[in-house]
């Protein structure tokens, strides 16, 4: 068994090729697609690594990512965040919420599959 | 050479559409079933009679075997491949791809050149993005979509072996992608080429009901004596409407301006027409109505009633505008934030206080105005709790030329105005200091 990516993204077919991508490269992938209760889905799952995207349903990826930060138990987590706004305001927003790293779609595979081997390698 | 070689592919394709099992169009063609396997696999050579005789079983023309898929296909597909980081090895096979999957593969190669061209427009657009919040979202999403379409058709480029479960799965999600793709580029492409008219498509709640005030020149005296059922089967029918929350806001609307044509009906506001006070003040004054109702009737009866329409327009108390009667010359921004100069604004600091002045608007044509402005409390009056505000400003438009008591713009972003204290951010229209 790989190690455990949680994907939270709220578009299906973008989880569908992460999870494809990922699962082929021996991950163990799961997935969820709101900001709700996305903070209590991942200190439940506690995965290795938490592709998150800013634009959710009920909470922005940002928001989730400050309260993750803010509890001992995932302060080290890393998070791979994902957005349509590739602005440099944006990065630092993402970089202040305490993101691991930041993507702009569109993205290719390679680089979604080679920022998660090294977050997870760290 | 490469696409001759391809032949058995594609003859293989053509079998497994027909529903033919190999050794059944082997006899058919009076040659083994191993013989045709080779050839299927591309490992014997295949022309003239023998070519001719499996077309004509598979009930297809012998060019569409003997012929693989056009140089350009195959150069946008390796286009595709490269810019997708696809291995060398993954781009030897796109011509083998394009062979056994030329629908899909014409797809992939149509969905990267609408990538490329909507990675260019989502780029010249990033200014215009940050003015725009509809059109923010909007590129938002197809951005998203885009993602979908680059990650799935990567994978189906990339994957060497993949089940046909999943093959299938991500051909669907691509034609789906795609499709949303499309619509939305439409609805991009139209907004872009009818900036300027209120009825163009993609647009907000409340630009639908101002499309729909428009089609009623905001007048709704047939409905003083509707029933609420009435009144809503009315809503619910107004084309302009598309969703919910237009329809809430249209209710909302069509409520008010059917109160104010009970409190101040035509007759009256014609009498006052024939008389020559046109002055909202003295109107309210002589009706005992509040002049915000004058305003809003004014502005309304003005196309008909009066020689020339006037304009209205009501912000609530963060300045945000929420109804918008234009009138010529007097430009009303879309999305920024209009100047702060406009009388609508100062009467936010004075509530219930009727507020009078002539401006000028900022252009070539320098229109004059006479904009009456007040600003009301909403809701029920509480004992302790500071109440909210709606602020209403009629636009008059003044023929003469004449003195002005203020000079005022649109939006900074399209205002030439130097040295103005106001200014919130630099213009497009000249260098300001």
């Amino acid at each position: 068994m790989g190690k455990n990516v949680l994907v939270i993204e709220d578009e299906p077919n973008i989880i569908e090729a992460i999870s494809f991508i990922l699962s082929r490269d021996g991950w163990s992938v799961a997935t969820h697609s709101n900001g709700h209760d996305a903070v209590g889905v991942v200190q439940e799952a506690m995965p290795d690594l938490v592709i998150l995207d800013v634009m959710l349903p009920g909470k922005t990826g940002y928001d989730i990512l400050r309260e993750l930060r803010s509890e001992d138990a995932t302060q080290g987590l890393p998070v791979l965040m994902l957005t349509a706004k590739g602005q440099v305001k944006d990065r630092e927003m993402a970089e202040r919420a305490g993101a691991s790293r930041f993507m702009t779609k569109p993205f290719s595979n390679a680089e979604v599959l080679n920022a998660v081997r090294e977050l997870v390698a760290g | 050479m490469v696409q001759q070689t391809l032949a058995g592919s594609r003859i293989r394709e053509r079998r497994v559409m027909a529903g033919l099992r190999q050794a059944e169009l082997a006899r058919q063609v009076g040659i083994s079933g191993s013989y045709l396997n080779l050839i299927e696999h591309n490992r014997r050579r295949i022309g003239g009679k023998l070519l001719n005789g499996i077309a004509q079983a598979l009930n297809v023309e012998p060019s569409l075997l003997s012929e693989g898929a056009e140089a350009a296909l195959l150069s946008a597909l390796r286009v595709a491949a490269a810019e997708a980081e696809a291995v060398a090895v993954e781009l030897e096979r796109g011509d083998e791809f394009a062979g056994r999957f030329p629908g899909w593969a014409g797809l992939i190669a149509e969905q990267h050149k609408r990538l490329r061209s909507l990675e260019h427009t989502a780029a010249t657009l990033t200014d215009r993005l940050t003015h725009d919040p509809h059109l923010a979202t909007s590129v938002h999403e197809m951005l998203t979509m885009v993602t979908a379409i680059r990650s799935t058709a990567g994978i189906l480029a990339d994957t060497k072996e993949i089940e046909p479960e999943w093959r299938n799965r991500f051909h669907r999600n691509l034609n789906e992608d795609s499709q949303r793709l499309a619509e939305g580029a439409e609805q991009l492409v139209a907004y872009l080429d009818d900036a300027g008219d209120a009825s163009a498509g993609m647009t907000l709640p409340l630009e639908e009901v101002e499309c729909m005030l428009e089609a009623h020149k905001f007048r709704f005296d047939s409905l003083v004596n509707a029933t609420p059922d009435e009144l809503s089967t009315f809503v619910s029918n107004q084309a302009q409407l598309t969703s919910d929350a237009a329809r809430d806001m249209a209710m909302a609307v069509v409520r008010q301006l059917r109160a104010d044509a009970r409190l101040l009906s035509l007759d009256m506001l014609e009498r006052q027409v024939k008389a020559g006070n046109v002055d909202p003040a003295q109107i309210a004054t002589d009706y005992g109505v509040p002049l915000s109702t004058v305003m809003r009737r004014l502005a309304a009866v003005s196309d008909v009633m009066l020689p020339m329409p006037m304009g209205l327009v009501m912000c609530d108390a963060s300045g945000t505008l929420m109804l918008r009667k234009p009138v010529e010359g007097f430009a009303i921004p879309r999305f920024s934030g209009a100047c702060p100069k406009w009388p609508l604004f100062q009467a936010l600091s004075r509530p219930m206080q009727a507020l009078r002045q002539t401006v000028t608007m900022t252009g070539r044509e320098a229109k004059r105005f006479d904009c009456y402005a007040v600003s009301e409390p909403i809701g029920t009056i509480q004992v302790n709790v500071a109440p909210l505000y709606h602020s209403y400003m009629l636009i008059v438009p003044l023929e003469e030329a004449g003195a002005a008591e203020a000079e005022v713009g649109s939006s900074c972003r399209v205002c030439p105005l130097e040295k103005c204290e106001g200014r919130r951010e630099p213009s497009l229209l000249a260098d300001v200091g």
